[in-house]
C-alpha cells in the first residue's frame, strides 16, 4: 500500500504542480491512500484533482482512498455532497480542532 | 343575556324563520340525490344555512354560528363543485339539520345560552363532516397552506428536497479559476441567502487525466436551495461569473403550482408574457432581455419565429407549465382589455330614433333662428346663436355614432378576389387602402353589393389573362385596388384595375347602333364611358369589357344614385380602368344652402356650393355667363320647376361644383346656410331626378333638396336631345 501525504494548499495556485505528482502516485501501486490531514486550504481546482485521481484509479481498477481529511476538506466535501460519492470514511476529521 | 321586549319579538321571528329554513334545507337534502341538476337545490340549501348563521350572529348566538359555519363551509364546497353529492354526505348533513333544529328550539324556549352537552353532541356531528372538508382545504392553493403542507411533508417523509424552492444548475465559465473566482465560493455564498438542501456535483466534462488542465474549471453543480430570496437576488450572486457560464435558476417542480397561482393572481395590466413572468420573479430582467434578443436574432436570420415563451423554455429559464399559466393569464388580460375597449352595442332602431329626434331639433332650432332676429331682442338672438351652435355639435356627434370605417367592407373582398381569381384562372392581387375612412353605416351596407359587382366585373372583364398581359408587357399578376377617401363632405370609393381599359370607340359604336346617342354627337370620354351605366347597355355582351354578370351596371348606378351618390369612370386603353363612386357621408342630415325662387325654397347641399354671385344684367336669355373669364353654364331653376310669378329686379347665381365642373343655378334670393334634415320623398316621387329629398323649414314650409349631380346630368341629357325632361316629371 502506497501513501501520499498532501501538505499545504490544494488550490488553483498549486494544482498545476500537484496534478503530475498525483498522477505519478497513481502509477506507484494498486492499493493507494492519500492522506489529506495536511491540507490547509482547498478550492474547486483542488477538488477537481481529487475527483480526477479518484476517477482515474477506478478506471485503472485500482483502489484509492482518501484518509485523514482535514477540516477544510470535509467542509468542501460536505458542501458538494461528494462524501458519499468518494465513499471514504471521514469520521476522524470531525474530531479535529 | 337579557333581551328587551323588542329583541324578544325579533328572536321569535328568528326562530320561526329558522325553523322554516331548516325544513326547506331538510327537504332539499332529501331530494338532492334524486335530481339531475342539483345546483339550484344546493344553492337553496346553502342560502338557508347562510341565513341562519347570519341571523344567529345578530342575536349573539355564537354557538349556533360556530356550528352552522362548518355546515356552511361544507355546503359551499359542494356548491363550488369541490365536493360531489353522495348519500354518505347527505347522511352526515341530515343529523346536522336536526341538531340545528334542536338548537333553535332551545332558543325558542328561552335558552339562549350555550348548553355544553348539546355542544358536545354537535361537535360529534361535525367530526363526521371533517373528512369532507379537508379535501377542499388541501386543494385550495392558498400560499400559506401550501407552505404548511410542504413543511409537513418534510417532517413526515424527511425528504429535504421537497422543501427547497429553487433549482439551480450551475456550469461555470471554465476560466473562472484562472480569473480568481472559485465556483465553490459562490455555492458557499448561497448559504447566506437560504439553506442549501441538496447539491449534486458533476464532473462529466472533465477530460482524461492527460488532457485535463488543472487550472480549468470542469465542475458543474445542481443545487436545491431553500430561500425566500427572489430569482433576481439569487441570480445576482453569480453576477461576476455570468459571462461564459451556464447559470440556470428555476423554481422547483413542486413550486410550480404556487407560481402558476401567483401569475393568475397578478393584478397586472400588461398583457406581455415577459412582463408577467418578470413580475412574478420567475424570470429575471436579464433572462427576458436574452430571450427577446434571441427572438430578434431568429427574426433577423429569417428563421421561423418562435414565441417568447418557447424561447424561454428552450433556454431553460422557465418551465413549460409556468409559461402555460402566463399564457393563460395573458389571454385573460387581453380578454379583459377587449371587454374594456368594447364598444356598446346599441340597437340601430334607438340610434335612428335619436338621429330622428336630433333632426327634429335641428328643424325647430332653425325655426327659432329664423324668428329670433324678428323679435329685435339682442340677448335672445345671442342665446339662439349659442343654441344653434350646440345643436350643430350634437348633430355632428350623433351622426358620428353612425360612422363606421369602410375597412370591414373592403376586407371582405380579399376572399372574393381570391375565390374569383381561382374561378377565372387569373392571378389577381387585391390592394386595399383607405380602410379607416369612415362612412355612415347605412351607406356601407348599401354600397357592398354594387362594390361586389364592380370588383367582379373588373376581374372578369377588366384584367386580361396572364398571356395577354405578358404580350402587353404587364406583370402577369393583375392588380385590383380598392381605395376610399374623404373629399368635401363625401366619401369617394375607387375600384381600379390595371386591365385593358374601356374601348371608347366600340362603346360609342354600340350606343349609336342602339339609338342612345345620335351619330354626330360630340361626346367627351367621360360621357362615353358613362354610357356603360345605361340600362340598354348592361345586357349587351362583348361591347364593353365591363359588361355585366348577374346584376347590370345600370343597377350599380341605380344603387349609387339611391344613396345620393354618383359614379364616374376614367379609363385608358391598355392601362386600366378606375370606377369612382362618390357618396354623401351621411344620409340623414346635411348642411344646406337655402335659396328662394319666388315663393318656393330650395336647398342646395352646402358642400357643393362654391360661391354666389349676382347675375350680370347682360346675360339676358343666354345659358352661360362670364365668370372671371371662364364660361359658366347656367341653369334657371324658375323654368325648370315651372315657377311663374314676377321676376325680381336682380337675380343671383349660385355656383356649384359638379365633378370638377362648375355650373351656375339662377335663383331669385339667397337665404343662407341651413341645417337640413333630409326627409325622403314618397314612393310616388321616387323616379324624380335632380331632387334628393325634402326638408321642413323653420317656418313649416317644405323645401326640395336639389341633387346637384343628377340635376345637371339630366339637363345635359335634355340638351343632347335625350328623351328625358325634368320639367315635365317634376310638375
Amino acid at each position: 500500500m502506497q501513501t501520499l501525504d498532501i501538505e499545504g494548499e490544494l488550490t488553483i495556485f498549486t494544482a498545476a504542480d500537484q496534478k503530475p505528482q498525483l498522477l505519478a502516485f497513481l502509477e506507484s501501486g494498486d492499493e493507494l491512500e492519500v492522506n489529506l490531514a495536511g491540507v490547509t486550504e482547498i478550492d474547486s481546482a483542488g477538488l477537481q484533482l481529487l475527483i480526477l485521481i479518484k476517477r482515474e484509479a477506478a478506471h485503472a481498477g485500482k483502489t484509492l482512498r482518501f484518509v485523514m481529511h482535514s477540516k477544510v476538506v470535509v467542509d468542501i466535501l460536505e458542501l458538494t455532497k461528494l462524501t458519499t460519492a468518494f465513499g471514504d470514511p471521514v469520521v476522524l476529521a470531525y474530531n479535529e480542532e | 343575556m337579557s333581551f328587551d321586549k323588542e329583541m324578544q319579538e325579533a328572536l321569535v321571528t328568528f326562530t320561526v324563520e329558522s325553523a322554516e329554513l331548516l325544513e326547506s334545507m331538510e327537504s332539499g337534502l332529501m331530494e338532492l340525490e334524486n335530481i339531475e341538476n342539483p345546483e339550484e337545490t344546493i344553492n337553496a340549501i346553502f342560502r338557508a344555512a347562510h341565513t341562519i348563521k347570519g341571523s344567529s350572529g345578530l342575536f349573539g348566538l355564537d354557538h349556533i354560528v360556530r356550528f352552522t359555519h362548518v355546515v356552511e363551509s361544507l355546503l359551499d364546497a359542494l356548491r363550488d363543485g369541490k365536493l360531489v353529492v353522495s348519500s354518505d354526505l347527505i347522511a352526515a348533513l341530515l343529523p346536522c339539520c336536526d341538531h340545528l333544529n334542536s338548537l333553535i328550539e332551545d332558543v325558542a324556549n328561552g335558552n339562549v345560552k350555550e348548553n355544553p352537552e348539546v355542544t358536545e353532541s354537535g361537535n360529534q356531528l361535525l367530526q363526521v363532516l371533517r373528512p369532507y372538508l379537508e379535501t377542499p382545504a388541501a386543494a385550495d392553493t392558498n400560499v400559506v397552506e401550501f407552505q404548511e403542507k410542504i413543511e409537513s411533508v418534510e417532517t413526515i417523509a424527511g425528504n429535504n428536497i421537497e422543501s427547497g424552492n429553487w433549482h439551480l444548475f450551475l456550469k461555470f465559465n471554465e476560466n473562472c479559476l484562472r480569473d480568481g473566482m472559485d465556483p465553490l465560493a459562490f455555492i458557499r455564498y448561497l448559504t447566506t441567502l437560504g439553506e442549501i438542501v441538496d447539491v449534486t456535483t458533476f464532473s462529466y466534462t472533465m477530460p482524461d487525466a492527460e488532457t485535463m488542465d488543472p487550472e480549468t474549471s470542469y465542475l458543474a453543480f445542481k443545487v436545491i436551495l431553500k430561500s425566500d430570496a427572489d430569482k433576481e437576488t439569487i441570480e445576482g450572486v453569480f453576477e461576476f461569473v455570468r459571462d461564459g457560464s451556464y447559470i440556470n435558476i428555476l423554481p422547483l417542480e413542486n413550486r410550480i403550482p404556487y407560481y402558476a397561482e401567483l401569475i393568475m393572481s397578478l393584478n397586472e395590466d400588461s398583457d406581455q408574457l415577459g412582463a408577467l413572468l418578470l413580475k412574478c420573479g420567475i424570470i429575471t430582467q436579464r433572462e427576458l432581455e436574452d430571450g427577446l434578443k434571441s427572438q430578434q436574432v431568429r427574426a433577423d436570420a429569417q428563421q421561423p419565429t418562435l414565441r417568447l415563451g418557447e424561447i424561454l423554455v428552450e433556454q431553460q429559464v422557465v418551465q413549460q407549465p409556468l409559461v402555460n399559466a402566463a399564457l393563460e393569464k395573458q389571454t385573460q388580460i387581453k380578454d379583459n382589455k377587449a371587454r374594456e375597449n368594447q364598444s356598446i352595442r346599441v340597437d340601430a332602431e334607438r340610434l335612428d330614433k335619436l338621429i330622428d329626434l336630433i333632426g327634429e331639433l335641428v328643424i325647430s332650432g332653425a325655426g327659432v333662428n329664423l324668428r329670433a332676429p324678428l323679435s329685435g331682442d339682442d340677448i335672445l338672438q345671442e342665446l339662439t346663436g349659442e343654441v344653434m351652435r350646440l345643436i350643430e355639435e350634437v348633430r355632428d356627434s350623433a351622426l358620428q355614432l353612425r360612422m363606421v370605417p369602410i375597412g370591414t367592407t373592403f376586407s371582405r373582398f380579399q376572399r372574393v378576389v381570391r375565390d374569383v381569381s381561382k374561378e377565372l384562372g387569373k392571378d389577381i392581387e387585391l390592394i386595399i387602402s383607405g380602410s379607416d375612412t369612415e362612412v355612415d353605416k347605412a351607406v356601407v351596407e348599401k354600397i357592398s353589393d354594387p362594390l361586389m359587382h364592380l370588383v367582379r366585373n373588373s376581374m372578369d372583364h377588366g384584367i386580361e389573362n396572364a398571356e395577354l398581359r405578358q404580350q402587353r408587357g404587364k406583370p402577369a399578376r393583375g392588380t385590383l385596388r380598392l381605395n376610399a377617401y374623404h373629399i368635401s363632405g363625401s366619401i369617394v370609393i375607387e375600384v381600379s384595375d390595371d386591365g385593358g381599359g374601356l374601348n371608347r370607340d366600340r362603346i360609342l359604336e354600340k350606343a349609336i347602333e342602339r339609338g342612345m346617342v345620335s351619330a354626330n354627337a360630340n361626346l367627351s370620354d367621360q360621357e362615353v364611358f358613362a354610357l356603360i351605366f345605361e340600362p340598354g347597355f348592361s345586357t349587351a355582351q362583348q361591347v364593353s369589357n365591363l359588361s355585366g354578370r348577374g346584376v347590370g351596371m345600370d343597377v350599380v348606378k341605380r344603387n349609387v344614385t339611391a344613396l345620393r351618390g354618383s359614379i364616374e369612370v376614367t379609363s385608358q386603353i391598355g392601362i386600366g380602368t378606375t370606377l369612382r363612386i362618390n357618396l354623401p357621408l351621411t344620409l340623414a342630415i346635411i348642411d344646406g344652402f337655402l335659396v328662394g325662387v319666388d315663393q318656393s325654397t330650395f336647398v342646395i347641399p352646402l358642400d357643393r356650393v362654391v360661391e354666389c354671385v349676382e347675375l350680370p344684367v347682360d346675360v339676358e336669355h343666354r345659358d352661360y355667363m362670364d365668370l372671371r373669364s371662364e364660361v359658366l353654364p347656367l341653369i334657371r331653376l324658375r323654368p325648370l320647376f315651372n315657377i311663374s310669378g314676377v321676376l325680381p329686379r336682380r337675380e343671383n347665381v349660385v355656383v356649384v361644383d359638379h365633378g370638377g365642373n362648375k355650373t351656375g343655378f339662377i335663383v331669385d334670393h339667397l337665404l343662407g346656410e341651413f341645417q337640413t334634415v333630409i326627409k325622403p320623398l314618397g314612393k310616388l316621387f321616387a323616379h324624380l331626378q335632380g331632387v334628393a329629398g325634402s326638408t321642413i323649414l323653420g317656418n313649416g314650409k317644405v323645401a326640395l333638396i336639389l341633387d346637384v349631380s343628377t340635376l345637371i346630368e339630366s339637363i345635359d341629357r335634355k340638351n343632347t336631345a335625350l328623351p328625358r325632361n325634368l320639367t315635365h316629371q317634376s310638375t
